[in-house]
């Protein structure tokens, strides 16, 4: 097994060209499972972890582009305007596993039960990717994730990170599991609210074979605001009724599997109300006033 | 022939080895060292096995319990979880780094009036995690402390005489 230390990314995108086969490494979470318990033996692997250009994050022009290895721990101290990200990033594991755990280590695993994968859903991300020679090409979240533990991404490129429209408006992370810390997640809920749009957006995992979104309930709750007024006037009241037919769409976009975790039906109930509750908290952030 | 098992990136890390192992050089608890290691060793396994340090404890091996908790450049990590050569050229302090001699850390001395040591397997890796904490942390919050140890399992105490030894060890640092 060769190992390369790259302390540039031309040099791990170098790396990636002439050893296709070596698997990334960053903050080991995943990778070192399977090292420790011989269950996958890479060829080669590139250790991407002290590549300067992949732990920066910015905002460019109304966009946000976050680098492939922003640690979780990272994203919770430098990015606290974006509500929905630092509760994600909260719910990672470990003060141990944030410190090291990075963005792009998520996708580039794709398990539906990535805590970060819902949040770009919500926020339509774009993946970046990169190889030899400078060229990147994007791809939409729903593109770049293609199947339970299956992704987009060619032999000789690498993540660089993942880009979003900024969104102005209330948002929110939620997940179910066994224990407040430390938990795979059973069911997990992006919601982000555009107030300039006028758009909801409902990112779910851990409930189908991929990240999905619920664009029936999104339209439900979008012209539920409209109704109510809601839009102009955030004090507008919206129906529990209204909030209730929310959830039963959400439950409705998922396509959850019985596994050791949970079953399928308790998984789609805690997306009825973890899809209740989220549109509650942004509907009384509103009242606050827009912000985030 | 194939071609070296452990290929360097430029510029600074210079990693040398035979073949199917390789030479990882560390600064652990204040002092360069090198160990020549099978390329997909971890950390701990490197700091157990190659450099006599077997404070730090392997029990799951999958970032679940904490037990090898150790400061990679200053952030707590699980050394299961760190490939021995991301710790090339890095720094590493580890539980054996704080006691003096005979006498006991603050927080180790804590763990032992406050009787939260039973077992003790998962004791090294609290004692990291709490010496981490209020390293940042003087006087942490129950909430806090309860957030900083999450990732830190033990299954004889119950965690209430952990929590009275963080309490004892913080009010101890705050004390002039």
């Amino acid at each position: 097994m060769d190992v390369f230390l790259s302390r540039t990314l031309e040099d791990a995108l170098d790396v990636k060209a002439q050893h296709p086969e070596a698997l990334p490494i960053a903050g080991g979470t995943d990778v070192m499972i399977e090292l420790n318990f011989d269950r996958h033996r890479p060829e080669a692997i590139v250790d991407i972890s002290r590549v300067p250009e992949l732990q920066q994050w910015r905002k460019e022009n109304g966009a946000v582009f976050l680098g492939a290895g922003v640690t979780y721990t990272r994203i919770m101290r430098e990015l606290p305007e974006f509500a929905p990200w630092v509760q994600a990033s909260r719910t990672v594991g470990s003060p141990q596993i944030r410190n090291r755990g990075t963005v792009g280590g998520n996708l580039g695993t794709s398990s539906p039960a990535g805590d970060a994968l819902p949040v770009l859903a919500a926020y339509d991300a774009e993946i970046v990717m990169g190889k030899a020679g400078g060229t990147t090409r994007s791809l939409p979240w729903h593109e770049f994730m293609v199947g339970p533990k299956k992704n987009a991404l060619q032999p000789d490129e690498l993540i660089l990170g993942a880009r979003w429209k900024s969104v102005r408006g209330p948002g929110s992370f939620s997940k179910i599991g066994t224990r407040n810390a430390m938990v795979i997640s059973m069911a997990g809920l992006c919601l982000v609210l555009d107030e300039d749009g006028r758009t909801v957006r409902v990112a779910l995992g851990s409930v189908a074979p991929t990240i999905v979104r619920a664009p029936e309930a999104e339209g439900f709750a979008a012209r539920a605001l409209a109704d109510a007024g809601a839009w102009d006037d955030p004090a507008a009241a919206i129906s529990d009724q209204a909030v209730e037919e929310f959830g039963e769409l959400v439950a409705s976009a998922t396509r959850p599997i019985d596994d050791v975790r949970g079953t399928a039906a308790y998984r789609r109930h805690a997306c009825r109300v973890l899809a209740q509750r989220s549109l509650r908290w942004a509907l009384d952030d509103r009242k606050g006033g827009p912000g985030g | 022939m194939r071609t070296p098992w452990l290929v360097e990136g430029p510029p600074s890390a210079e990693l040398r080895g035979g073949e199917g192992h390789m030479l990882v050089r560390t600064k652990v608890n204040g002092e360069w060292q090198e160990a020549d290691v099978w390329p997909g060793t971890s950390l701990l396994y490197m700091l157990r096995e190659h450099l006599a340090l077997p404070g730090s404890k392997n029990a799951c091996e999958q970032g679940e319990c904490g037990s090898c908790t150790v400061w990679l450049d200053g952030d707590l990590v699980c050394a299961c979880l760190v490939l021995a050569a991301q710790a090339h050229e890095a720094e590493v302090r580890t539980v054996e780094a704080l006691s003096r001699g005979d006498s006991l850390h603050p927080v180790q001395q804590a763990f032992l009036e406050a009787g939260a040591v039973q077992c003790g397997f998962c004791t090294p890796g609290l004692i990291v995690a709490v010496t981490d904490l209020l390293e940042t942390q003087p006087n942490p919050s129950e909430a806090t402390v309860r957030e900083a140890l999450s990732g830190n399992l033990c299954r004889c105490t119950g965690y209430e005489k952990i929590l009275d030894a963080v309490r004892l060890a913080a009010g101890k640092r705050s004390q002039p």
